[in-house]
């Protein structure tokens, strides 16, 4: 355990430094939910706007990927071979690097039936994991409510809370890389008495009640260095991005909560700007840079510490580029896991090119069997309970 | 609830957080009065002065000063408009900013603020009228096409984003047009092309599919004016005003589904909302946009804007600047620990602003939920506020607390 990062965690908060003169840290980590030392952490990471997968595990070796695709296929020589005829972006030199060490999983083709093309949809039925009938809580939300509903546990980098981390009686919390710090006068026993709830109230009062006594409980837990403002002007702009810090701040926050040892399990980060509908080669690829320079690093970081991070999109592409050169709406897409305990290598059956659902991929891999997974293998929990019944489940352990 | 309460409510929903003169009013006119005026049509306000569209000319250097003018002048529009919001003791900006969280196209890839400030007159113009015409309208906007890559759909190769979008989440709602459609709508609007210098759109007739194609339950014609017979054709649906109705009780209603109301423009809709018994029992159940929030404050502590940009951005909502083509979130998930932080941030820069000379005596919680218009403090408030003697800081605690949040 790394004692100092723990404690930079931990000061600047009036409670906890006040407490620590009588309580000592290892109680102060108790109080502020310390966790079971082989208990794992989960980083999800949402790619908005539906990333094209097909440049990003690309089959270049079937004559239909050339085909579909004239002037915006990648040309075998550019491409980073993962063997099997298929290959990375070449924006993906470090997850490249982690597949050939056995720690990259790629799931093929993984959806659900009856696909959405719509965004939001398609984004609801992904964070609800609900595809018939996306509800109002999100699959990390019920796990969170299974677990007692500590805010702390589950927490997101932006903003606004993704419905991924609603659950039914608790929500995560956001914190978007910002310092936790109270602006003057605003004392922790004030926040938790504009936290109680009060009779009579509605349900949005009672939640911006709520959240003030969120805010005294997840304070104790993070406070980080202000970051940098994210000048919002310069980077990719398409209709569907996200509304985060940039993705390698955000896996900075977590690296050090992770490394601080801090109750948190779940984490949900995310990059937008996938909605490439235009002129889409270059920017899917500078994109899939970015991610790939934020999650190698991270990975490398955390490894041995029991993280494994899930990356996954609302959808795909459409298999034919349009004369835009970019793709439109699709279907299903690769997932990419990585961390302590997941088995490398290539997973799933890649989709057929030629035997298309309206043009679109069919998928392979239902999305629900990858979260039963991590939910399993990685939060300990009861996959069923969470997903309404599912009972399909991944081979990824390693 | 009392006559004034209901009156307060219906000043909130369809204003931006009325004063306490604008309440008193209000109340000596009735509800019935007070919401025709809210609603009577107004003049169409005098635009900024933007200056002219910047020149990227043909070099690197040249592209980043004109983006950085662009940025400048997208920077004047927004705070331009925001004052525009504090002013008006109407509904009017009110709806201009639910038809900009509707049609929600963001300067960020438009970069124009003069195409910005042209869907927004668009929004003025014809927003409050019959959606035939204000369809039209938009499907020719230069602010939208360009967001939804309208300009890159071409007779070769449809592209399907401008099409599926204004069904799915501008005019029907999923489950009223078939993929199908979408790709048939896509075909209808190839060719459309805007020049930015121009500020204009027009159709290209090489880059245009005139052949007339099956739609929705017609067919829209491949003439330039095909455009018009999509509009047309999808106003006619069943779907189209009861999913505006839907749209619009999100936003001024409540959570939960539409009240069965009729209309056929956001004007009337709007009056059979407001008067339908169901939005009475909706007080308090909305949370308020950070938009809503900050607006509301500066109207009721008669503050003007400047500076407050920052704690937009912090709230995650810059006018001009959605997140998504889906617009802003609604309801709790506003409501997050980081907002929480900024409010009471905010909270503390608006109250050093303030005049608080009616803070300071016993009746001072009183007088401070007259100022903020809420109906009431709950006793977990009234007890946190009661000993706070500091009118300022007693301010900033009223803005950031969990009944100002909501309306």
């Amino acid at each position: 355990m790394d004692t100092i990062t723990r404690r930079r965690f931990l000061v600047a908060s009036g409670v906890t430094a006040a407490a620590a003169g009588t309580l000592g840290l290892r109680e102060i980590l108790a109080t502020a939910g310390d966790r079971d030392p082989a208990a794992k952490t989960l980083v999800l990471v949402t790619l908005y706007g539906g990333n094209d997968g097909l440049n990003t595990v690309i089959p270049y070796e079937d004559p239909a990927y050339a085909a579909a695709r004239p002037d915006f296929a990648y040309r075998p020589e550019e491409l980073l071979d993962l063997g099997a005829g298929e290959a990375l972006n070449p924006g993906l030199p470090g997850l490249h690097k982690l597949f050939g060490e056995g720690r990259l999983a790629i799931i093929r083709g993984v959806g659900y039936p009856k696909p959405n093309r719509s965004h939001f949809q398609s984004m609801d039925i992904w964070q609800t994991a609900q595809p018939d009938r996306p509800g109002t809580t999100g699959w990390l939300g019920r796990w969170l409510d299974t677990v007692g509903g500590d805010p702390r546990l589950a927490i997101s980098s932006e903003p606004v809370l993704p419905p991924l981390l609603a659950g039914s009686t608790s929500a995560g919390a956001t914190v978007p890389g910002g310092e936790l710090k109270l602006p003057a006068g605003i004392t922790p026993d004030l926040l938790t008495k504009l936290g109680a709830s009060a009779a009579g109230e509605s349900p949005a009062q009672a939640r911006a009640a709520a959240c003030f006594a969120d805010l005294a409980r997840v304070r104790d837990l993070i406070t980080s260095a202000p970051l940098a403002e994210d000048d919002d002007a310069e980077a990719p702009a398409t209709a569907t991005g996200g509304a985060a810090p940039p993705l390698d701040q955000q896996l900075d926050l977590v690296a050090r909560c992770v490394e601080a040892n801090v109750a948190t399990r779940v984490y949900s980060v995310s990059l937008g700007g996938f909605d490439l509908h235009a002129d889409g080669k270059d920017a899917q690829k500078a994109l899939l840079a970015k991610l790939d320079k934020a999650l190698s690093a991270f990975a490398e970081r955390v490894t041995g510490r029991g993280v494994v991070v899930a990356v996954y999109s609302e959808f795909g592409r459409r298999v034919k580029a349009n004369a835009s050169d970019g793709t439109d709406h699709g279907t299903a897409s690769p997932m990419f896991l990585v961390g302590d305990g997941i088995k490398g290598g290539l997973h799933g059956e890649p989709p057929s090119l030629t035997d298309l659902d309206d043009g679109d991929l069919k998928f392979t891999t239902d999305f629900r069997d990858v979260y039963a997974t991590l939910l399993a293998d990685v939060l300990d929990s009861d996959p069923a309970r969470i997903l309404d019944g599912w009972s399909g489940r991944l081979e990824l352990s390693a | 609830m009392t006559d004034r309460r209901l009156v307060m409510h219906l000043l909130r929903r369809l204003s931006f957080g009325p004063t306490a003169a604008e309440v008193d009013a209000a109340v000596r006119a009735g509800y019935d009065a007070t919401l025709e005026r809210l609603l009577a049509p107004v003049a169409l306000p005098e635009p900024p002065d933007l200056g002219p569209e910047p020149d990227p000319g043909g070099s690197r250097e040249g592209r980043q000063a004109a983006r950085k003018k662009q940025r400048e002048q997208v920077g004047v529009l927004g705070r331009w408009w925001l004052s525009r919001m504090v002013a008006d003791p109407t509904a009017a900006e009110k709806l201009t900013f639910f038809w900009h969280g509707h049609w929600a196209t963001s300067a960020q890839k438009v970069r124009s603020a003069r195409l910005m400030l042209a869907q927004q007159q668009t929004f003025r113009r014809y927003g409050t009228g019959p959606t035939g015409p204000f369809v039209r309208a938009m499907l020719r906007d230069p602010a939208l096409i360009l967001w939804l890559d309208g300009q890159k759909n071409t007779r070769k190769a449809p592209n399907e984003n401008l099409s599926r979008e204004v069904m799915e989440l501008f005019t029907l709602g999923v489950g009223a047009y078939t993929e199908d459609d979408v790709k048939a709508g896509a075909r209808v609007l190839t060719g459309w092309q805007v020049d930015r210098a121009a500020g204009t759109a027009r159709l290209v007739p090489r880059r245009h599919d005139d052949q007339a194609v099956a739609l929705l339950d017609g067919r829209a014609d491949g003439r330039a004016d095909g455009v018009d017979s999509y509009a047309d054709l999808i106003v006619r649906q069943s779907a189209h005003l009861p999913f505006l109705a839907g749209r619009l009780w999100a936003r001024y209603g409540g959570p939960g589904p539409a009240p069965a109301v009729t209309g056929r423009d956001a004007t009337s809709l709007l009056r059979a909302i407001c008067a339908a018994p169901e939005f009475a029992a909706a007080n308090g159940t909305l949370v308020k946009q950070p938009i809503e929030w900050l607006v509301g404050a500066l109207r009721q502590l008669r503050i003007e804007p400047d500076g407050t940009e920052p704690t937009l951005r912090a709230l995650g909502q810059i006018p001009l600047r959605p997140p998504s083509v889906g617009g802003w979130p609604e309801g709790a998930a506003w409501l997050t620990t980081s907002s929480t932080l900024t409010r009471l941030r905010a909270a503390q820069k608006l109250a050093a602003k303030a005049e608080i000379d009616d803070l300071t005596g016993p009746d001072r919680l009183e007088a401070l939920a007259n100022r903020l218009a809420i109906d009431t403090w709950t006793d977990r408030t009234h007890a946190t506020l009661t000993p706070i003697k500091d009118p300022r800081r007693l301010l900033a605690l009223a803005l950031a607390s969990p009944e100002y949040a909501i309306h």
